[in-house]
């Protein structure tokens, strides 16, 4: 049964969302591989999803009418794998055990079938791919007349990728309106701004061009971000977009927006620093 | 299995994968087909036609196609993603790795228009490299079924098993001879002919060719036994090893490159469990050309010729 929302006022989920910033630096400072600047700038709107608008149950999350999630930028899964950790689906713990051998905290999300990490789907790391399994999802979950939504998260920098537009195509000439995109649109990637390496704007009139409903909003708008997703959710005919503009790194001030954040941990000294800047929450650390 | 060697019926495999489509989407609700566009080549207009609302048209999208597939795996049908076999491996092969393999989707890939006997196509439309590409996969099962009748009964035994399948066959007809009454299971090879001096493996098209090459070498005193390896993964270990011991001589037949197929996947069994003298009937590491399926294939040296010479060469007779 759904659980949600968990969190309903504009503070709440700040602050959780600040605690699932601070369980990103203390992850990767452990594991000592991993990337930063990414997770950071999804915190938010990880924390809407999961603590206020999606339909889930930690306690059963495969149940039948849970809403689907993908991250199709497998690359930023420590914020996928804190939040999945705040909201109940597995011990705090074992936020120590990110990219280590033998655990469920692989550096890309792994299958469930073989690594079985309460909560994921299925595998992703190899770019571009997770739309397309969105929209087979929602294709299935029409054909059975079943209202469960589906949301994928891509990166700006990955729609580059050709399969992301074969399924955009897809997903517009399905009109799979329970599909709901949201692009983590930071304007970085790992070698530079992504207008630099390949430019993909203007990027809504794409969309729109595509047949896509289309919301451009401020990725770390709390109030904005809930009001979207429940725009997008209750809107017919078409797939939807949500272009989140957001900051890498947001939070920590020497990270944000510096796009050679993209793949790499803080070390110790960073690590204090980061964590200064963002204040303990009434949750704890795990460390 | 009883067959006319002079006459045999002729069908096409590609119209046993429709014809098992039909039926199983009469079956089975979950049953569900992604159209890439060449539905009539492929033949899933037949299942669209019947089964329009579980039809789903991805237009020429390969990688789009596989994702989508297990999209609608996750959500408990059973999509069967159908193209050509070079779009249906080698175009969209990283997204059937992650999406499928890695993730263990219950996706069924099948590829028609397979090996050399697309022929007039040309090069482009003729995957040679299919069966390596998937065979190292983990999680995938890989059949070449050898006619019609075993390829209706190869699509519709594998939705029994929820896990991903690549099933291959071909555009032309082909001779029929296994039967619908001839026992088939995957992973267990079908000794079709017996004998004693040599073991043929063959698989898909040149399971045929092997029987017209047994029946040929009967004739110059060699007894060859006729193997239709129609599962090259998971491998029939034990059939491989007795065959081995039986005749000490094992030649694999196929319509592959000589690399990463049938003989890669004998040779892997034989070397670790019965080393055993070896030798292949397959395409030469190069790519084809435009003619027809029976001038290439005696051009490409993958016929009943080729694997007479083959064992008479080995046999020195």
């Amino acid at each position: 049964m759904n659980t949600n929302p968990l969190l309903k006022t504009k503070d709440e989920l700040d602050e959780m969302a600040r605690q699932i910033r601070r369980d990103i630096i203390n992850m990767l400072l452990i594991s000592k591989s991993g990337h930063s600047g990414g997770p950071l700038g999804m915190s938010d709107f990880f924390t809407a999803l999961y603590f206020n608008d999606m339909n889930l149950d930690p306690n059963n999350p495969y149940f039948e009418n849970r809403d689907y999630f993908f991250l199709s930028i497998g690359h930023i899964a420590p914020v996928w794998y804190a939040t999945l950790s705040r909201r109940g689906y597995y011990p705090v713990d074992e936020m120590k055990t990110l990219r280590k051998v033998n655990g469920r905290l692989q550096g890309h999300p792994a299958p469930l079938k073989t690594h079985g990490l309460p909560g994921v789907e299925i595998a992703s790391g190899s770019l571009g791919q997770g739309l397309s399994i969105a929209v087979g999802t929602a294709l299935g979950l029409k054909l059975d007349k079943k209202s469960n939504h589906v949301f994928c998260i891509c990166g700006d920098g990955e729609l580059q990728e050709g399969q992301i537009w074969e399924a955009v195509m897809t997903a517009a000439h399905h009109q799979t309106d329970n599909l709901t995109l949201i692009i983590d649109k930071n304007d970085c990637q790992i070698d530079n701004r992504v207008q630099k390496v390949l430019n993909l704007d203007p990027m809504a009139d794409k969309f729109k061009a595509f047949n896509f409903k289309v919301y451009e909003i401020d990725g770390h708008d709390m109030d904005i971000i809930l009001k979207t997703l429940k725009e997008a959710r209750g809107h017919k005919g078409q797939p939807t977009v949500i272009i989140a503009k957001t900051l890498m790194g947001k939070g920590v001030s020497f990270m944000e927006d510096n796009y050679k954040w993209h793949g790499v941990p803080p070390n110790e000294e960073q690590g204090a620093q980061a964590l200064e800047e963002l204040k303990p929450t009434k949750y704890g650390d795990f460390v | 299995m009883k067959y006319n060697i002079e006459n045999p019926e002729l069908k096409e495999t590609r119209q046993g994968f429709a014809d098992a489509l039909v039926e199983l989407g009469k079956e089975n609700p979950n049953i569900v087909v992604l159209g890439g566009d060449v539905t009539g080549s492929v033949k899933t207009n037949f299942f669209r036609d019947a089964y329009p609302d579980r039809f789903f048209s991805v237009g020429i999208a390969e990688q789009d196609m596989m994702g989508v597939a297990a999209g609608l795996a996750l959500v408990g049908k059973i999509p069967f993603a159908s193209t050509y076999g070079e779009f249906a491996t080698g175009r969209p092969f990283d997204q059937i790795r992650q999406s499928i393999a890695y993730s263990e989707m219950n996706v069924k890939i099948c590829a028609s228009h397979c090996g050399i006997s697309v022929g007039p196509d040309g090069a482009t439309h003729q995957s040679l490299e299919d069966v390596g590409i998937m065979r190292i996969l983990p999680h995938m099962t890989v059949v070449t079924p050898c006619d019609y009748d075993q390829t209706y009964k190869a699509v519709k035994k594998c939705v029994e098993y929820k896990q991903p399948f690549y099933i291959r066959f071909y555009r032309d007809k082909t001779p029929n001879f296994t039967g619908m009454d001839a026992k088939f299971e995957f992973g267990k090879a079908d000794t079709l002919i017996d004998g004693t001096d040599v073991t043929l493996i063959a698989n898909g098209l040149l399971v045929w060719e092997a029987i017209i090459a047994a029946e040929n070498l009967k004739k110059d005193g060699i007894s060859a036994r006729v193997v239709n390896m129609h599962t090259i993964k998971p491998i029939d270990v034990d059939t491989i090893v007795k065959c081995a011991k039986d005749t000490e001589l094992v030649i694999t037949c196929e319509d592959h490159q000589k690399q990463c197929g049938l003989y890669g996947a004998v040779a892997e069994v034989l070397s670790l469990h019965y080393p055993t003298q070896m030798d292949y009937v397959a395409v030469e590491d190069t790519f084809g050309e435009s003619g027809t399926m029976q001038q290439l294939m005696s051009k490409y040296k993958i016929d009943h010729v080729e694997i007479e010479r083959k064992v008479k060469a080995r046999l020195k007779k």
